[in-house]
């Protein structure tokens, strides 16, 4: 690269070498009516999904099964107790977070639940954290607790046995919830008509 | 405290999604920004003797590096203006103001910045401008709050 030329004016000052350049989004989010139910809930201190016609119970909910379309209007508080089914160490500072590296992201499965929600996982070493540790929930002061899941600070571990035969969600019924962990494919959802029932090797279900 | 909210009511909130980019600038913009947090303006001379500003690292022409940075303005003439009656939250400006493309004085190609002028007729092809500088400067456009026209402090 050429060697620039500077007026007298820049030549003994210190060069600015890099510049901001931020892309915000501003958003109004609106949660829908089955998100907005869970957070009241959550605002209660309770954790509440909603089970599909099929018997799989959704947290958070949607409203409706992502698998067959149908609404899923009747709802069952689950337990804040779960198992850790995939968890992500973060060893690096990014801008926004508060969190003191490392520290340790995870999907957790609540008892009762079918499909694992995101958190962070805390009160343990982070090279301590594994697939099937069961954690609970440690909730924010009374005072404190909002309609956001940040209400819940984070899960920490229970102290009992791990769960040898954690359930990957999706695992066994193709949604593609969750069917790459443990590298299973969803092969049966790609091929099957949830409506019908059609097509697949695991046919109408 | 407030009262319990309405159970059915959907709740709604504000979101913000930010990436915080840094780019390096390299050594012609890396002058021109520079010149910003000093309180000086420059632009770079082209192969046919043109005053390019903002500075550009090659020459529009003939595509060769170009590297010779040159001190303009501060004062410039206005080329051209469009008037902003309500400007939005990521305006530099709260009151209205006009976007004007201004050639600074020793340049031969104009730059876009916000004027603050008392209405649109007071800001036009011909006006006569000066940067009002930010009180601090560290390098970014916004170092320069807005041009005005000469005279009107």
């Amino acid at each position: 690269m050429a060697e620039v030329t500077l007026p007298p004016s820049l030549r003994d000052v210190e060069p600015v070498r890099s510049v901001r350049t931020p892309a915000r989004l501003d958003y109004q989010f609106t949660a829908g009516d089955a998100t907005s139910r869970f957070l009241r809930n959550v605002a209660r201190k309770r954790i509440v999904g909603q089970r599909a016609p099929g018997g799989r119970v959704y947290v958070p909910p949607r409203g409706a099964d992502p698998e067959l379309g149908q609404p899923t209007p009747e709802e069952v508080e689950v337990a804040q107790v779960g198992t850790v089914t995939s968890f992500c160490v973060v060893n690096l500072q990014f801008y926004g977070s508060v969190m003191e590296i490392p520290y340790v992201s995870a999907l957790i499965l609540l008892d009762g639940a079918d499909l694992s929600i995101m958190h962070l996982i805390q009160e343990v070493p982070a090279d301590e954290v594994r697939i099937g540790m069961r954690v609970e929930a440690v909730w924010r002061a009374d005072a404190e607790v909002e309609p956001t899941l940040e209400s819940i600070t984070w899960f920490r571990p229970t102290g009992e046995p791990d769960d040898a035969d954690v359930r990957i969600p999706g695992e066994d019924h193709g949604t593609g919830l969750g069917s790459w962990v443990g590298g299973v494919a969803p092969t049966a959802a790609l091929v099957r008509n949830p409506r019908t029932g059609q097509g697949g090797p695991g046919g109408a279900t | 405290m407030s009262p319990p909210p309405d159970p059915d009511e959907v709740l709604s909130a504000p979101l913000t999604i930010e990436y915080p980019f840094t780019r390096t600038t390299g050594p012609v913009v890396g002058a021109f920004l520079t010149g910003l947090r000093e309180g000086v303006l420059v632009g770079i001379r082209a192969g046919d003797g043109r005053v390019i500003v903002p500075p550009v690292e090659f020459d529009p022409a003939t595509g060769e590096d170009l590297t010779e940075i040159v001190e303009v303005g501060p004062a410039g003439t206005v080329v051209t203006a469009a008037w902003v009656a309500t400007p939005h939250a990521k305006h530099p400006l709260g009151d209205p103001f006009a976007w004007a493309l201004i050639t600074l004085d020793g340049a031969d190609t104009p730059l876009l910045h916000a004027v603050a002028a008392e209405g649109p007729g007071a800001v036009g092809p011909g006006t006569r401008v000066v940067p009002r500088w930010a009180a601090e400067r560290e390098g970014h456009i916004s170092d320069i709050a807005c041009f005005v026209p000469e005279g009107s402090a």
